[in-house]
């Protein structure tokens, strides 16, 4: 078994941002498991442009922030990457599991650094087990990573940020869109992805909702009804389209295993996507060796990830090099630029979350005055 | 069906390899996973469900959903989503839970 300081399960915006990080700030002995291949996430099939308040990244696609972190991680080689690694388990004395190459590994780190990403809802209707149903993620990483379209005809369900800008993305991959629904009676994603939709002549139906697909091998075509503000079926209003392929943009939920192997203490969120660890604003839990950063502790954007990422590893840092003054000072802003990214009605959902997650006694506190012992 | 024009990305498909889906030769290019491959061919049921054997393809496309399971090399239970293909590499549609027992 080997001991390391810090290991890193995930290597997406959160991940790369908290290994640049901790070796910036003289961390050695560190360690990225990465489950794919490829490093990034779900960065590398972003191709839209990002925008937001952390002045860094907005204006640049997803796909080449990936590589800017790359660029970075690779100047850095004492960090030890492992691609095609794969978290197998967190045991109770802290030993991290993890298959690699067809061999099992294991690791004791000093401290870990959780961020294994998200998942995509499903939708419960009939027949939703069909081939030609994709989460919205799916069909963003087989059209814009690997360039084959997953069908001719599609119904988007979901009008967030993510349903607006796939469904334009499937456009611009020559995909007919036959119309975005979304159940609730506003569009939730930004009116900029919303007007591109619409120009191109895309219905989008708000207080509409998906009853079935229809197929029998595969999808042949979706009926969707209105719904009114009670949120019951308005009776002869169901339709069918003809589609191949369904595509649910119904929102994310955090990929949290390895945080309850590690006993962390766990409470279900709704605004930030279902269970999350109970954490300190140092991105601690419960188990003082665990960190947790990215949509594993919450479901938020790229930019919100990778200050995320950042936060954790300076408090690592802090952890276990000493409180060096530039630390004390860097955890400040980071969390500072964090608060700036919330801020106004679109973090709106994110504060209400993490009010519900943290511990209320040790909000604004630093390290050094909270409760949280580690 | 495969992009050829988009207007932000550029597909590299320099070589084209061959792999066997139920024994039929289907064409693909190296990076490819294997059932993003059989989707460019038009093939998108990849297994068959263990209880109802209702058809299955793939939702997640990274390796949470185990959906896309297929026997590959005679190895069953191969996430096809996130394993690329290889060239000769033989590929079969999934009946149910895949059996490790002969691979023990």
């Amino acid at each position: 078994m080997k001991k390391c300081d810090l290991a890193i399960v995930g290597g997406g915006p959160a991940g790369l941002a908290a290994a640049i990080k901790a070796h910036e700030l003289g961390l050695k002995d560190i360690y990225l498991l990465e489950r794919d291949n490829f490093l990034g996430g779900q960065l590398v099939k972003q191709t839209h442009q990002f925008f937001g308040s952390h002045k860094q990244f907005a204006g640049t696609r997803g796909i080449d922030i990936a590589e800017i972190f790359k660029e970075k991680l690779a100047k850095r080689e004492e960090i030890k990457v492992l691609k095609g690694a794969v978290a197998q388990g967190y045991y109770e004395d802290d030993v991290l599991g993890y298959s690699y190459n067809n061999s099992f590994y294991k690791l004791k780190p000093k401290r870990t650094i959780l961020a294994t990403g998200a998942s995509e809802k499903m939708l419960a209707f009939p027949n939703n087990d069909l081939p030609g149903i994709y989460g919205a993620g799916a069909v963003q990483t087989l059209m814009n990573q690997y360039g084959i379209i997953p069908g001719e005809d599609i119904l988007m369900v979901g009008a967030g940020n993510i349903g607006l800008i796939v469904a334009y993305q499937l456009l611009q991959a020559g995909v007919k869109v036959k119309a975005v629904i979304e159940a609730t009676g506003s569009i939730g994603g930004y009116a900029v992805h919303a007007s591109k939709i619409r120009r191109a002549g895309i219905p989008i139906l708000t207080n509409h909702t998906i009853r079935e697909a229809k197929g029998k091998e595969e999808v042949e075509g979706a009926v969707i009804q209105e719904l009114d503000d009670d949120w019951q079926l308005v009776a002869g209003t169901a339709r069918e389209l003809a589609v191949d392929t369904i595509c649910l943009a119904v929102g994310l939920t955090p990929k949290v295993d390895l945080a309850i192997q590690a006993g962390c203490q766990m409470a279900y969120v709704a605004e930030l996507g279902g269970d999350v660890p109970v954490r300190d604003d140092c991105l601690q839990t419960s188990n003082p060796r665990v960190y947790i950063a990215g949509d594993s502790a919450g479901i938020e954007e790229a930019t919100a990830a990778i200050l995320e990422g950042e936060l954790a590893a300076i408090n690592v840092a802090q952890d276990i090099l000493s409180d060096r003054k530039e630390l004390i000072a860097e955890d400040k802003t980071t969390r500072e630029k964090l608060k700036a990214l919330r801020k106004g009605p679109v973090g709106e959902h994110v504060r209400k979350g993490l009010n519900k997650v943290r511990r209320n006694e040790d909000a604004g506190k630093d390290r050094y005055s909270r409760s949280w012992k580690g | 069906m495969r992009i050829k024009n988009h207007p932000i990305l550029d597909f590299a498909r320099d070589r084209e390899i061959t792999f066997y889906y139920n024994g039929q030769e289907i064409a693909a290019y190296p990076g490819e996973t294997i059932a993003s491959a059989l989707h460019a061919a038009g093939i998108r049921k990849l297994s068959t469900s263990s209880k109802h054997h209702r058809p299955r393809g793939f939702f997640c496309a990274i390796g949470n959903c185990s959906s896309c399971f297929m026997v590959v090399d005679g190895e069953p239970n191969v996430k096809t989503c996130v394993v690329e293909v290889e060239e000769g590499m033989v590929v079969e549609e999934q009946e149910g839970r895949g059996d490790l027992s002969e691979k023990m």
